[in-house]
């Protein structure tokens, strides 16, 4: 298990090395610089536009030779030094960051865990009564083709705008400061349900199916036909069928953990939920590179960490991993 | 023989009602995209109508809140849709394909070297390294965002295909054509990858249907292109515009429609081919 683990922390940090050379490199590989542009927007007389282009040259150490800007942006990393937010100037980029991550936890961590759960579930439980495959199949198909913004669009138009049922932006309502109490965590919940539900749902669609898949697969296998000989009830296998089948969605959640990010930064766009999503949003349209370049390492070591949690319970949940006897 | 093959194929294919059906949908939007921009009378981004307008005889999906018309939008943005799909799943099954094959046929330190590159690429999530790319672009269009949804998304494909590849290498015929002298590129195209076309159709497929949904979610952050019109960037303006709070529907549905039919339309069609291609999962 020690060496299973090793392998996947060795890759875990190249790709940690890969993803900050490509946040280092990106803005100074692409055509224009982001210097040039700043001052092309303040419109100023030549030669004033000259000193500053000077000044932001030296103060973005852009002057110093590559390899020690390269350098110096990991000794700032570690010291969680990501810039200044030049949206919210003179805030520092981290701060910024930090703020989101609550509420990024909040909606991402129950929709996964929920919707695997009754993925799950629900799959298993469809590859044994019919009319339930055929209803869940199509719906199964029908929502993991759905971008997950649209289904939040759809959402927030019928429930929040026509129904009148829920808030349609924000985390809480605009007059109530965030402290803890009743009132406070009843509109905080009020206002989750809807990006919640969304996120919950476009997942729970992809677990189904792949379950539903894995289970008609594993009770054909020779094991379940074995214990069919041997006069087992089928409730028994079942069981073994799903405990089989569950190791492949575990993979299947760290595989699919790029593309639930994604879901969610789309979703809290939809319903202004003030997570990283928003803040990419909102970065995109004051062009503050720096917080860009910040949620991006901010999502990547979120997706490294997760993955490791999983490869950790992978590793605890599968015998094989856990004695050793398979590499990968 | 070989007819005989192609007419079995086609036989289970018209037979298989999940095919049908995706294969009719998806045919359906793919004529919408090519003869409904001429049918559009306005430009997508021009302001033509009154704002906010519903749907009426005369702006068949209503108009935005700057009077824009939403069909032209609607229309433009279905025909991005699809060169996305088609350039940026082309070319993630290519590479896919490429790296797949020759990590998987060639085996020891390439293979070593390439998976862990493979690796790599598939844990970084797709989405934040398309942002950044796309941000520091000032101008994008439609064609470079293909390309790099395409450069970003091979992953999976390779390591599906390496396996296969894996499976294949150990056969008899492969060894009879490296004992008769053929050059290991011949041998991968024409020994091994022709034994897993029927999958590498399929990786194409989803592949597409990927770039859709990736194209899709950028545009809707706001990095779509600069220039022309795409699906994701209506919903994009559409939100940022206040569409839902003015509860203007008819342009906040149509896009997103219009991208989950296509796609379901495309998985559903996947399961189709799986069926008609193995076999053992052919209903009788």
């Amino acid at each position: 298990m020690g060496r299973y683990l090793g392998r996947k922390l060795l890759i875990y940090l190249l790709t940690f090395f890969f993803a900050v050379t490509i946040d280092w490199l990106i803005p100074r590989l692409m055509p224009g610089n982001p210097v040039d542009t700043m001052i092309a927007r303040m419109a100023l007389r030549a030669d004033v536009a000259e000193v500053l282009r000077s000044y932001y040259i030296r103060a973005f150490q852009l002057d110093l030779p590559l390899w020690q800007q390269y350098l110096n942006f990991w000794i700032a990393l570690f010291r969680g030094d990501l810039g200044v937010s030049t949206w919210l100037f003179p805030q520092p980029v981290i701060a910024v960051i930090y703020r989101a991550v609550p509420y990024d936890l909040l909606l991402l961590l129950p929709a996964i865990l929920l919707s695997w759960i009754a993925g799950n579930q629900v799959g298993a439980m469809a590859a044994r009564v019919r009319w339930l495959d055929n209803t869940i199949l199509p719906l199964g198909y029908i929502l993991t083709a759905t971008p997950y913004m649209w289904l939040a669009l759809l959402l927030a138009w019928a429930l929040g705008h026509v129904a009148g049922l829920f808030p349609i932006a924000g985390a809480y309502s605009f007059n109530i400061r965030p402290h803890l109490s009743w009132l406070f965590i009843q509109d905080l919940l009020w206002h989750w349900f809807l990006p919640f539900t969304s996120l919950f749902l476009v997942m729970f669609g992809g677990w189904a199916i792949g379950m539903r898949n894995m289970i008609i697969y594993e009770l054909e296998a020779d094991y379940s036909r074995y214990l069919e000989a041997l006069g087992a009830p089928q409730r028994l296998i079942r069981k073994y069928a799903f405990r089989n089948a569950m190791l492949p969605q575990i993979t299947g959640l760290a595989l699919q953990l790029g593309a639930i990010v994604a879901g969610a930064l789309a979703t809290e766009i939809v319903f202004a939920y003030p997570g990283t999503g928003y803040l990419i949003l909102q970065a995109v349209q004051n062009q503050d590179y720096f917080l860009l370049q910040g949620c991006f390492l901010f999502i990547i070591t979120g997706v490294l960490l997760a993955n490791f949690i999983i490869d950790i319970i992978y590793a605890l949940v599968d015998p094989r991993t856990r004695l050793g006897m398979t590499g990968e | 023989m070989r007819a005989g093959i192609r007419h079995e194929f086609l036989y289970f294919a018209l037979r298989n009602a999940k095919l049908r059906v995706g294969l009719s949908i998806l045919l359906l939007f793919i004529v919408a995209a090519l003869i409904g921009p001429l049918f559009a009378r306005y430009d997508p981004n021009a302001y033509v109508g009154p704002p906010a307008h519903p749907p009426s005889p005369e702006y068949w999906f209503g108009t935005t809140t700057f009077g824009q018309d939403v069909y032209s939008q609607f229309a433009h943005g279905l025909r991005s849709t699809f060169v996305v799909g088609l350039i940026g799943g082309g070319i993630g099954t290519l590479l896919g394909i490429l790296i797949g094959l020759v990590a998987g046929y060639r085996g020891g330190l390439l293979d070593e070297i390439l998976n862990m590159f493979t690796n790599i690429v598939l844990i970084l999530p797709t989405l934040a390294v398309l942002i950044i790319i796309a941000a520091y672009l000032t101008v994008r269009g439609i064609l470079v965002e293909s390309i790099f949804i395409g450069c970003t998304a091979w992953p999976w494909a390779a390591r599906a295909i390496r396996a296969q590849t894996f499976s294949l290498r150990a056969r008899e015929f492969v060894d009879l054509a490296r004992m008769s002298g053929r050059s290991s590129l011949k041998i991968m195209l024409t020994e091994i990858a022709p034994n897993m076309m029927s999958y590498l159709f399929m990786t194409f497929i989803l592949q597409f249907g990927g770039a859709i949904l990736n194209a899709a979610t950028l545009d809707f952050i706001g990095l779509g292109p600069t220039q022309g019109m795409s699906l994701g960037l209506m919903m994009n303006n559409a939100v940022l515009w206040a569409a839902l709070q003015l509860g203007m529907w008819w342009w906040l549905i149509p896009p997103g429609a219009a991208i989950t039919a296509i796609v379901g339309a495309l998985y559903v069609m996947n399961v189709g081919l799986d069926e008609v291609f193995n076999p053992k999962l052919r209903e009788l």
